[in-house]
C-alpha cells in the first residue's frame, strides 16, 4: 500500500496543480489579513475560502483526477495487489495533498493573525471539509463511467452544499416560523457538512451574538464539549460513509 | 483714668465671653473618644454607644464582635481600627442607623441575617440625613447597604462581596429606596443579587463604582429621576444592567462589558425618556443597548465593540438621537422589530460602511443603512441565526443594501464617518 501511495503522491506532485492551489490559497489568505484593517474582517474573508473554495477545488480536482487515472488504476489492478488497497491509497494520497495545501496555504496565516481558538477551529474544519469533498468525489466517480456526467454531478453536489442548502433551510424557516423548529434545524444542519463547519466556526467567531436567544440553543448543542465531539464525529461520518460506499462499488466493479 | 476704664472694659468683656461660652458650650460639647476592645474601657460596642454623647467617636479595635443587632440612635462616629469584624451570625441586621449625622468607617461587617420579610442587611439607614458610610468591607451579607428615606448620605469606597448561588437567597449590594441627594462613590459590589438598586431615588450621583458578577443586574433602577452615573464599570453580571420607568438620567463614561446571555443586556432601557448617554463603552455584550419604549434619548460619542447586537431599537421608541458613535466589530450594529422609524442616526462611524469619500471631508458620500436584512430576519425568526455568514445570506444582504425592500427605508445615517472617533 505504501508503494502505491508513493506512486499516487508522486503523480499528484508532478501534476503541479496542487502546488498552484497552495500558492493561490496562501496569496488569498495573506492578502486578506494584510489588506483589512481589523483582524476579524480578514477572518471573514478566509471563512468564505474555507466554505466555498476548499470544497469546490477538492471535489473537482479529485473527480477529474480519478477519471484521468483510470488507465493507471487498471494497470495497477492487473498486478497482484488488493483492489481495496489501491482505492484507499488513492484516497489517502489525494486527501493528504489537499490537506497539506490547505494547512500551508491558509493554516499558517490563520494561526499567525487570527484569535487562536478561532484559528484552530477553522483549520480543523478546513481539513475535515477537504477530506469530505475528496470522499464525495470518489463516490461521484464510481456512479458513472461517463467523465462529463461524473464531473457534472460533483459540481451539482458542490452547488447544493454551498448555496442551495442554505436557501432551502431559509425557506423552511419562513414556512414554519410559527413552530418551534430549533431542534429540527439543528438536525437539518448536520445534513450539510458545509453548514456544520460554518456553525462550529461561528460559535468561536460571533460568541456574543451566539449567546443570544436562538444562538444559545446552538451553543448548547454544538458549543459544549460533547457537542464538539459529536459535530466532529458527524464530519468524520461524512468522510467515512461516501468513501465506504465507493470502496464497495470499486471492489465489485468491472473496470 | 485710662487704666481704670480699660480695666472695667476688660472685666466686662471677660464676663460677656463667659456668659456667651456657657450658653453655647452644651451645643459644642467637646467630643470624646470611647474605645472598645478587650483591654479598653468598653468591652462591647453596644455599651460604648449607650455611654456616648452626641458627636462622640466610638473607636473599635480589632477583634470579632457578635452582638446581634446594634442600633445607632445618636449622631456619633463609629470607626474601626484595622477592620474589626462585626458578625451578624446569619440572624441579625448588624447596624441599624436611626439618627442623622452618623459616620461608619473601616469596619468589616459579615454574615447578616437572611430574611425576605424584613430585608435584613449589614447596614440599614432609616429615614435619616447626612450619614457617611466609608471604607467598610461587607462580606457575605444578605443586603449590603440599605438606605430607606435617606437624604444627603454618602456611601464611599466600600467593598461588598457575597457568595450566594441563587437569586432568591440573595439581596442587593447597595439598595436605596425613596431617597434623595445621595452620593454613591467608589464602591465595589460582587456576587449580590443586584449590584446597585434604586427605587424612587432622585438627585443622586453614582460615580466610579464597580459591579461585577452579580447574580442579576449590575445596576437596576426604577422611578429614579434626575440621577447621574459617571465612570462606573459593570462587568459579567447575570443579566447586565436594567433601568426602567425613569426620566432625565445622565450616563457618562461608564463601561458595560461581557454581559452574556439570552436576556442579558449591556443596558436595558425600558420606558426611559429625556436621558443623555455619552462616552460609554459597550464591549462584548450579547446586546449593547436595548431600547424599549424610550423617548428623546441622546446617545453620542459612545463606543460599541464586539457585541452581538450593538443596539436594539424597538419600534416603540421615538425621537432618539444616535450621533457620533463608534460601531466596531459587532455582529449586528443595529436591529429593530418594525417598519416605522422615528429615530435619528447621524455622523456615526460604522466599520461595516463600504462607501467612499471623494472630497476627503471624512464624511462618506453615500448614506449608510445600518440595518442588515439578516438582522431583520433574525428579529422575526430567531433560529435563522443558524444561517448567519452563509454565502446565500451575504448575497441577499448585499442586494438589500442597494435596494431596501424588507428593511425600513428611512433607517439611515446620511453622514457616516470614514474613520472612527478617538474616544
Amino acid at each position: 500500500m505504501i508503494r502505491v501511495l508513493k506512486y499516487v503522491a508522486l503523480d499528484i506532485l508532478k501534476n503541479k496543480i496542487i502546488i498552484a492551489y497552495t500558492i493561490m490559497l496562501a496569496l488569498f489568505a495573506w492578502s486578506a489579513f494584510s489588506l483589512e484593517d481589523n483582524e476579524s474582517k480578514g477572518v471573514l474573508t478566509v471563512l468564505n475560502i474555507v466554505l466555498l473554495t476548499v470544497p469546490l477545488v477538492s471535489i473537482l480536482f479529485s473527480t477529474i483526477y480519478i477519471y484521468n487515472s483510470s488507465e493507471f488504476i487498471e494497470l495497477l489492478i492487473s498486478n497482484p495487489v488488493n483492489r481495496g488497497m489501491v482505492w484507499k491509497a488513492l484516497f489517502i494520497g489525494l486527501s493528504l495533498s489537499m490537506v497539506t495545501a490547505y494547512i500551508v496555504g491558509v493554516g499558517i496565516p490563520l494561526l499567525l493573525f487570527a484569535n487562536f481558538a478561532t484559528a484552530i477551529m477553522m483549520v480543523a474544519t478546513g481539513i475535515m471539509l477537504s477530506m469530505i469533498f475528496v470522499s464525495v468525489a470518489f463516490l461521484c466517480s464510481m456512479f458513472t463511467r461517463d467523465k462529463a456526467k461524473g464531473i457534472g454531478v460533483s459540481i451539482m453536489l458542490w452547488l447544493y452544499f454551498a448555496l442551495l442548502f442554505d436557501g432551502i433551510v431559509l425557506f423552511l424557516f419562513f414556512q414554519f416560523a410559527d413552530y418551534p423548529i430549533e431542534k429540527i434545524v439543528v438536525i437539518l444542519s448536520a445534513l450539510s457538512p458545509v453548514d456544520l463547519s460554518r456553525i462550529l466556526i461561528l460559535l468561536k467567531l460571533d460568541v456574543s451574538a451566539m449567546l443570544g436567544f436562538s444562538g444559545a440553543i446552538f451553543q448548547n448543542y454544538f458549543g459544549s464539549n460533547w457537542g464538539l465531539v459529536l459535530s466532529f464525529a458527524l464530519l468524520g461520518l461524512w468522510i467515512a460513509v461516501p468513501f465506504a460506499i465507493s470502496l464497495r462499488k470499486f471492489k465489485k466493479k468491472d473496470l | 483714668m485710662y487704666n481704670n476704664i480699660s480695666r472695667i472694659n476688660i472685666k466686662n468683656i471677660i464676663a460677656v465671653c463667659i456668659i456667651w461660652l456657657s450658653s453655647i458650650l452644651p451645643n459644642f460639647s467637646f467630643s470624646t473618644v470611647l474605645r472598645v476592645g478587650k483591654e479598653a474601657d468598653f468591652k462591647t460596642i453596644k455599651s460604648a454607644i449607650k455611654h456616648a454623647q452626641n458627636g462622640d467617636t466610638v473607636l473599635i479595635s480589632k477583634a470579632i464582635y457578635k452582638e446581634g443587632n446594634i442600633v445607632i440612635d445618636k449622631p456619633i462616629s463609629i470607626i474601626g481600627e484595622d477592620y474589626p469584624i462585626l458578625d451578624g451570625e446569619f440572624e441579625y441586621e448588624i447596624l441599624s442607623i436611626k439618627s442623622n449625622n452618623v459616620v461608619i468607617k473601616k469596619l468589616q461587617l459579615q454574615n447578616s441575617g437572611r430574611s425576605s420579610m424584613n430585608d435584613l442587611s449589614a447596614i440599614k439607614i432609616y429615614e435619616n440625613k447626612y450619614v457617611v458610610i466609608e471604607n467598610n468591607k461587607l462580606i457575605n451579607n444578605f443586603f449590603g447597604i440599605y438606605l430607606q428615606y435617606a437624604k444627603h448620605c454618602l456611601v464611599k469606597n466600600n467593598t461588598l462581596t457575597a457568595s450566594q448561588k441563587e437569586e432568591y437567597q440573595s439581596g442587593n449590594g447597595i439598595h436605596c429606596w425613596k431617597s434623595d441627594s445621595l452620593q454613591i462613590i467608589g464602591n465595589r459590589v460582587y456576587g449580590h443579587r443586584d449590584g446597585i438598586y434604586f427605587e424612587f431615588v432622585t438627585h443622586t450621583v453614582i460615580w466610579r463604582n464597580i459591579a461585577h458578577k452579580n447574580l442579576r443586574y449590575g445596576l437596576h433602577f426604577m422611578f429614579s429621576h434626575k440621577n447621574a452615573y459617571f465612570t462606573n464599570f459593570f462587568k459579567d453580571n447575570g443579566a447586565g444592567v436594567a433601568v426602567m420607568f425613569t426620566k432625565e438620567v445622565v450616563m457618562m463614561n461608564n463601561t458595560f462589558q461581557e454581559n452574556w446571555g439570552d436576556a442579558a443586556y449591556g443596558v436595558l432601557f425600558k420606558e426611559l425618556s429625556d436621558c443623555y448617554l455619552s462616552g460609554n463603552k459597550f464591549i462584548r455584550n450579547t446586546t449593547g443597548i436595548f431600547f424599549e419604549g424610550s423617548n428623546r434619548i441622546v446617545a453620542e460619542k459612545n463606543t460599541f465593540i464586539n457585541n452581538g447586537w450593538g443596539m436594539r431599537l424597538q419600534a416603540n421608541c421615538i425621537d432618539n438621537r444616535i450621533d457620533k458613535n463608534n460601531f466596531l466589530g459587532n455582529t449586528y450594529d443595529i436591529s429593530t422589530n418594525g417598519f416605522l422609524t422615528l429615530n435619528h442616526f447621524d455622523a456615526n462611524y460604522w466599520d461595516k460602511y463600504e462607501g467612499y469619500d471623494l472630497n476627503k471631508d471624512n464624511i462618506g458620500d453615500v448614506p449608510f443603512r445600518p440595518l442588515s436584512l439578516f438582522s431583520v430576519i433574525v428579529e422575526k425568526n430567531s433560529p435563522a441565526m443558524l444561517l448567519y455568514r452563509s454565502f446565500m445570506i451575504s448575497l441577499l444582504d448585499k442586494s438589500e443594501k442597494i435596494l431596501p425592500t424588507l428593511t425600513p427605508e428611512n433607517f439611515i445615517d446620511n453622514n457616516p464617518r470614514m474613520t472612527p472617533y478617538k474616544l
